[in-house]
């Protein structure tokens, strides 16, 4: 979970001017470059040729920033036939075909979430413990209400500890409404606000659950409930179904994926905390498993450090 | 848990056993088997490695080529090497000191470290009997220090109030007199999460540390956490001198490599495990355990303890006896022994603790819960008559039997079929005493001698 306060040093440069959205993503993205950077410029600087050794090393990066044996696979296997197809005989050749590989495969999630369709339009957001569900909400706020839309927030999470108060304290800062109820379950307050946001004219609804780890069973079966009462306040609704993924996630990240679709049909994925030391790699491996679009990547702490994901420019930001 | 990496490992292992010589080539391959499944599990590279290259050179060295069984010796190895990764026994949290000892929480965002002060403070209170103050240093995210107020008042902790509007240090330090005052055995502080490379940040719990000097340090990780982990654990262990770790939300279906990288770079060891949403969801870590699940001899001594629980000493005696008298063993006993197996938990929970290689070919045989049931229904639909002496059961009264207990003729047959495989698995035992019956599952199980 992010925190809101600390963050105002950081949206600004030395100058004092907001950065762009690319500086920004890209800046976010550093500790991802430079970590798959570092490795690659040595590999591309001590290797003349193309050779075995070479592509087992770069296996083992790939590896290291969490892209999974399968999807690294995949990427080799591709930059094998791409040396052979482009008669590639120079391992520095190899830095700009591994980022056409990369981007090749990351073009599938790059899908922007389009809120037109309908009014309200309704956000179910869902994920693991932990992984910064509320705090994606309140980073989602904040994106909408900047594109001129009107926003209210359902605080779902009825478990955790003091969830409604930390959805609540977010939406006195950004003046958006937040529907809680005391004692409540979850699929109650979402239903309530949903009815809440036809009455007000509001355009986008975004539903808060509480985090589970999908071996819960019985809470997943809770969830595959919410659902359904929110199509029960709003048939077609949700309009969309997001699951939030922690970037420091390893390969259990998939298996997330999996479980949350399995369970809810998940329309899109936000993955957060991409400015720690994370590479995010595991979304190589859901390009390749389970292609579900990347919404946004949350790159920051600030309120406005979530964005639209590009893949070219992850792709570019990983190698370029 | 760690049941991916239980099954990859448990397949290179077969493809060991069945050589009678041990080449540098075979090891080979079996060792960039181990290594991927390693890293599948999210095990850090730089750790992987380390640990590949000390098996090699064990395994390569007299070890091995003295022994009768190579294939055998470089499991040996692997195991371990793997329990000395995880560090050898369970370590105790240490509270040897003049009351308060503080404990210091720190991690990244989202580990669980709120969680955790709430868990871990039931614990104390109620397995150590300790007084324990929580104080929440959170000022940074919306409603932290509420959370850890609520979750006090959950567990019937005492809670320090404070105003988030000061400064982390002046809350601990703030907490730490209310302690002293009030004659508390334990006090415990959580922290903001935070990155490791967020400077002010870490100067910032730094501070923290050098006023409160606390006894424990625990480094909060998360299990599902992938290569980073050793990032992680290295920023926060460089800036603090950490004495413990704390791996929440195993039970999830993570790898849980993030164990093993992170007892490698901080050196410190995991003292409590994560295991459920709920207050008491906290648990002794119990490292040799794991490192024996990870290498596809399951978590035998849990279950052994589980097993105690749930049997029934004197039915368990009895039977035992009966074996060992060589009677014959009858579909009476054949019940007593499904049933021994319900009070365990269930074939699900069985089934989870048992070697990789064996609770596939289990459930290959598709044996659940419900087929349990349906053996019992069977097996009550028979007269004592019948249950006794097995060999009366011709046509008739097992298309009765079916009837009566609604299946098909077959489904009775093939439970008779499964009954005289016990039988004569029982007519072994009572022959040849243990030492022949393990002779026998030593091909089942991987990792046994």
């Amino acid at each position: 979970m992010l925190s809101f306060f600390k963050s105002d040093k950081k949206t600004s440069n030395s100058t004092g001017q907001p950065l762009s959205l690319a500086a920004r993503l890209k800046q976010g993205l550093q500790r991802t470059r430079d970590h798959l950077n570092r490795p690659i410029a040595e590999l591309f600087g001590s290797h003349a040729a193309i050779d075995a050794e070479l592509y087992e090393e770069l296996e083992a990066i790939l590896l290291t920033s969490d892209v999974g044996v399968d999807a690294t696979q995949f990427l080799l296997d591709d930059l094998r036939q791409r040396v052979k197809r482009e008669k590639l005989t120079d391992a520095g050749q190899l830095r700009a075909a591994l980022q056409q590989s990369l981007q090749a495969l990351l073009t599938i999630l790059q899908q922007p979430l389009d809120t037109a369709p309908h009014t309200p339009f309704v956000i179910m957001l869902a994920g693991v413990n932990g992984a910064g569900k509320t705090t994606t909400i309140g980073k989602l706020a904040h994106y909408f209400q900047a594109q001129g839309k009107s926003v209210l927030l359902a605080a779902g999470d009825t478990f955790r500890a003091a969830a409604r108060e930390q959805l609540v304290a977010w939406g006195e800062r950004n003046n958006v409404a937040v529907i809680t109820q005391e004692g409540s379950d979850s699929a109650a307050v979402i239903f309530d606000a949903i009815h809440a946001a036809k009455a007000r004219g509001i355009d986008i609804v975004l539903a808060d659950t509480a985090g589970r780890l999908p071996t819960q069973l019985h809470l997943m079966e809770e969830l595959k409930k919410v659902k359904r009462v929110i199509a029960k306040a709003d048939a077609g609704a949700p309009h969309e179904v997001l699951l939030v993924l922690d970037a420091n996630t390893g390969q259990n990240g998939l298996s997330q994926v999996k479980s949350f679709d399995d369970a809810l049909g998940v329309t899109g994925l936000v993955v957060t905390k991409l400015d720690g030391t994370a590479k995010g790699g595991m979304i190589a491996a859901i390009a390749k498993t389970r292609p579900i679009p990347v919404r946004f990547i949350g790159v920051g702490e600030a309120q406005d450090d979530l964005q639209p994901f590009s893949a070219a420019e992850f792709a570019e930001a990983l190698f370029g | 848990m760690f049941d991916t990496l239980t099954s990859r490992l448990s397949g290179v292992i077969k493809n060991l056993r069945g050589q009678a010589r041990l080449s540098e080539e075979n090891i080979q391959d079996a060792l960039r088997e181990v290594r991927m499944a390693l890293l599948e599990a999210d095990v850090a590279l730089p750790v992987v490695k380390d640990f590949i290259a000390q098996v090699k050179e064990r395994a390569l060295g007299r070890d091995v080529m003295s022994s009768l069984t190579p294939g055998q010796a470089v499991i040996q190895v692997v195991s371990e090497e793997l329990t000395r990764l995880m560090g050898g026994q369970t370590a105790a949290l240490n509270l040897a000191t003049t009351p308060p000892a503080v404990i210091l929480m720190a991690g990244l965002q989202g580990a669980g470290k709120t969680t955790s002060s709430a868990k871990l403070a039931k614990l104390l209170q109620e397995r150590m009997k300790k007084k324990v103050l929580l104080a929440s240093c959170d000022v940074y995210r919306p409603a932290a220090m509420e959370q850890l107020q609520s979750l006090s008042r959950q567990i019937g902790a005492e809670y320090f109030v404070a105003d988030p509007q000061q400064k982390p240090l002046a809350i601990a330090q703030g907490a730490l007199d209310f302690a002293r005052r009030h004659h508390f055995d334990v006090l415990i502080v959580d922290t903001a999460g935070r990155l490791g490379i967020d400077q002010a940040m870490m100067d910032e719990i730094k501070a923290l540390h050098a006023d409160l000097k606390p006894i424990e340090t625990l480094f909060v990780v998360d299990a599902m956490q992938g290569q980073d982990a050793v990032n992680t654990a290295r920023a926060f262990s460089e800036a603090l001198p950490l004495s413990g770790v704390i791996l929440t939300k195993l039970d999830g279906d993570a790898r849980g490599g993030a164990a093993l990288s992170v007892r490698h770079v901080t050196g410190q060891p995991i003292k409590f495990a994560g295991v459920s949403e709920k207050p008491d969801g906290l648990e002794p870590f119990h490292p040799e355990r794991m490192a024996s699940r990870i290498l596809g001899m399951g978590d035998v001594l849990s279950l052994i303890e589980e097993a105690q629980r749930g049997v029934d000493q004197v039915e368990a005696e009895k039977l035992a006896k009966k074996i060992k008298s060589g009677k014959d063993f009858d579909l009476e006993d054949f019940k007593a022994q499904l049933q021994q197996m319900k009070n365990m938990g269930g074939m699900s929970a069985l089934l989870d603790k048992l070697p990789g290689q064996m609770s596939q070919a289990v459930q290959g045989g598709a044996v659940d819960d419900k087929s349990i049931n349906r053996i019992e229904g069977i097996i009550n639909s028979m007269t004592l008559k019948e249950r006794r002496h097995p060999d009366l059961l011709k046509a008739s009264r097992k298309r009765r039997i079916a009837a009566g207990a609604g299946v098909q003729v077959q489904e009775v047959n093939r439970l008779l079929k499964q009954f005289e495989q016990t039988q004569k698995m029982m007519k072994t035992l009572s022959k040849g005493g243990m030492g022949k019956m393990m002779r026998a599952m030593r091909g089942m199980v991987p990792g046994m001698r």
